[in-house]
């Protein structure tokens, strides 16, 4: 497809979701939000499973540092300053990231989906079972946090629109951020490291450090997600970071298709998308979900990205041009 | 701890790792000679107990929902492997992790669906319902020291089968070259299909076993499947042996870290896991 036309598509779905409030009702408007939520934290995935070749099935543990972050940085019964307990929740998941990164990246292939996930199990025991996460129930945030910045407040979270347009806000900086990055020589590395890390490794560049750089800051990106997850709901629970939600988030990155941001965006759309219909429908809603899953790796192994490709090939029998 | 009380622990750890290793040696055999990413086998596990379940309020008797159990979990296996994971040979790991999550969500709303989502105990078999007192307030069950008994029974027969028959030497020569054995006439799909099978029984059977002690309850394989994951990264991809060291070693830490250190006793298996990956990255048994 023409770069032209996907730049401008692109375009006319940001415009679609600023003037969404305006048609959307309150119920809608939030659910938006927390999909534009999962976008974030689907396309901090995709960068290690889309463009470093590290399928990580643990990634939810950032994104619950981050979200147990605010809930314990917080004071109870005030509000917490925002761009304090934003940049604290954020280096915490980072941090994390960079920690657990030493031991999981020793690791490749298979092992690395395993490590990840026993890693991302630790990080739930601790808040399940010790004394850090309070309670197995989890932790309710009383007060959205303040915005003022130097006392002057440019918006207030505990408007629904405010709140909205805050998350909207984060999710387009995230992308420019990860198209920057991937398209600069350290984003070049990673591809690299994606289509053959030993090459890599001859050319002299010190993939260690590469991959544990991609996977401390897809951290902090997840991070951010968890962030305004637990603003959002004024809620954290350990179930944030269960391995379910791993495998919730992965599925979006593969649904979406991967090597691509916007594939990510599209895949949380889709998934959340395809949640709530089915719950609408059914209790059993994760029977139809897990039946949709099977049907897409048997049946559409390039996921939703590929499929205007697929479909045009198949449109035009025999001048395919690969 | 006195030395009674220290002896049941230790019972009490041989009998978890055991049991443990009837679900990761599956899990490692699948890897290591299919190339399988296996997120369901803590499915099979679970369909084990409510199957265990389901036919001793069938028979009345678990022993006999037992030997009924394993035939049909093992065509179960062969089925899921004829009709799903025979497409995932050629796919990467990331399309069998989907595919494999996928199934947990089918199966549980299946189990959902089927039997509902109560807990659900069974009955220890009259014959082994006796316990052997070792002072005069501490006694142990019998049918724990059965649980480990059976267990090691079938260590030793997996053991024979991999090293000692035909049936494992071509098993073990497929997991090295697909093609080589493939061209010396060995059917290759039906040996992985047998190899799929036995997996998906052997983690049934651990889940029948289980289900007296644990009773049975939704999201029980959850658990029990990023165990086993532990256990086979600690043991080395691929390793039979390797798994039955690694699920003792997890027995041990997980049962003494209740014991000794009652706040941080779901951590003490990840911080193992994490001991070794810093002294071997590819598990303490990896071949080749």
């Amino acid at each position: 497809m023409n770069s032209a036309v996907v730049t401008l598509f692109k375009l006319a779905v940001l415009a679609g979701l600023v003037l969404f409030p305006a048609i959307g009702s309150s119920f809608y408007v939030e659910l938006v939000a927390k999909i534009l939520i999962m976008a974030i934290f689907a396309m901090s995935l995709a960068l290690l499973v889309g463009f470093t070749g590290l399928v990580s099935l643990g990634h939810a543990a950032y994104f619950g540092i981050a979200a147990y972050t605010v809930a314990l940085v917080a004071p109870e019964y005030e509000a917490a300053n925002l761009w304090f307990v934003l940049t604290a929740s954020v280096l915490a998941a980072g941090a994390a990231a960079f920690f657990i990164g030493l031991f999981v990246l020793r690791t490749k292939g298979i092992y690395f989906i395993m490590v990840t996930l026993a890693f991302a199990q630790m990080a739930y025991y601790i808040f399940h079972d010790t004394a850090l996460g309070r309670s197995s129930d989890g932790i309710y945030l009383n007060v959205k946090p303040d915005a003022s910045l130097f006392g002057w407040a440019p918006f207030s979270l505990d408007e629904p629109l405010h709140l909205y347009y805050f998350i909207l806000a984060a999710m387009v900086a995230v992308f420019v951020l990860l198209a920057y990055v991937l398209r600069s020589p350290f984003g070049r590395v990673l591809a690299g490291i994606h289509s053959n890390e030993h090459r890599m490794k001859s050319l002299g560049y010190s993939t260690f450090r590469y991959k544990l750089a991609a996977f401390t800051l897809a951290g902090a990106l997840a991070g951010v997600a968890g962030f305004l997850y637990a603003v959002l709901f004024g809620f954290v629970t350990p179930e944030y970071l269960s391995w379910h939600q791993s495998g919730n988030v992965l599925m979006m990155v593969i649904l979406g298709g991967l090597g691509s941001l916007a594939g990510a965006v599209a895949g949380a759309f889709a998934f959340i998308g395809l949640q709530e219909m089915f719950s609408d429908w059914t209790k059993h809603w994760q029977l139809l979900m897990g039946l949709v899953i099977v049907a897409a790796v048997l049946f559409m192994p390039t996921g939703l990205a590929g499929l205007p490709r697929r479909i045009f090939r198949t449109v035009n029998w025999g001048e395919d041009d690969e | 701890m006195d030395i009674t009380s220290f002896l049941i622990q230790i019972l009490n750890a041989l009998q978890y790792g055991l049991l443990l290793f009837l679900v990761a040696s599956g899990l490692t055999l699948v890897f290591g000679i299919m190339g399988i990413i296996n997120l369901a086998h803590g499915s099979f596990y679970m369909i084990g107990a409510y199957l265990a379940f389901a036919l001793t309020s069938l028979t009345g008797n678990l022993m006999l929902a037992i030997v009924l159990g394993i035939p049909l979990a093992f065509g179960f296996g062969a089925l899921l492997e004829k009709l799903l994971f025979v497409h995932l040979y050629k796919r990467d790991h990331l399309q069998q992790v989907l595919l494999t999550y996928g199934l947990i969500l089918i199966f549980e709303e299946l189990r959902s669906l089927t039997v509902g989502d109560d807990v659900h105990g069974v009955a220890i078999p009259d014959l082994f319902s006796a316990s052997i007192a070792l002072s005069d307030n501490l006694s142990y069950p019998v049918y724990r020291l059965v649980i480990s008994v059976v267990c090691i029974a079938l260590a030793a027969g997996l053991w024979w089968l991999m090293q000692r028959t035909r049936l494992g030497m071509m098993i073990r020569a497929g997991s090295f070259n697909r093609e080589m054995v493939q061209s010396l006439g060995v059917n290759i799909d039906m040996l992985y299909r047998t190899v799929f099978a036995l997996g998906v029984a052997l983690a049934a059977l651990a889940g029948m076993l289980a289900a007296p002690i644990s009773s049975v309850y939704p999201g029980m394989g959850g658990s029990v499947l990023i165990i086993s994951f532990v256990i086979v990264v600690i043991g080395g991809i691929g390793s039979v042996w390797g798994a039955l060291v690694a699920a003792l070693l997890v027995g041990f830490a997980d049962t003494f870290g209740k014991v000794l250190m009652p706040e941080l006793a779901g951590l003490t298996v990840y911080l193992l896991m994490a001991v070794v990956l810093l002294w071997r990255p590819e598990g303490i048994f990896r071949k080749g």
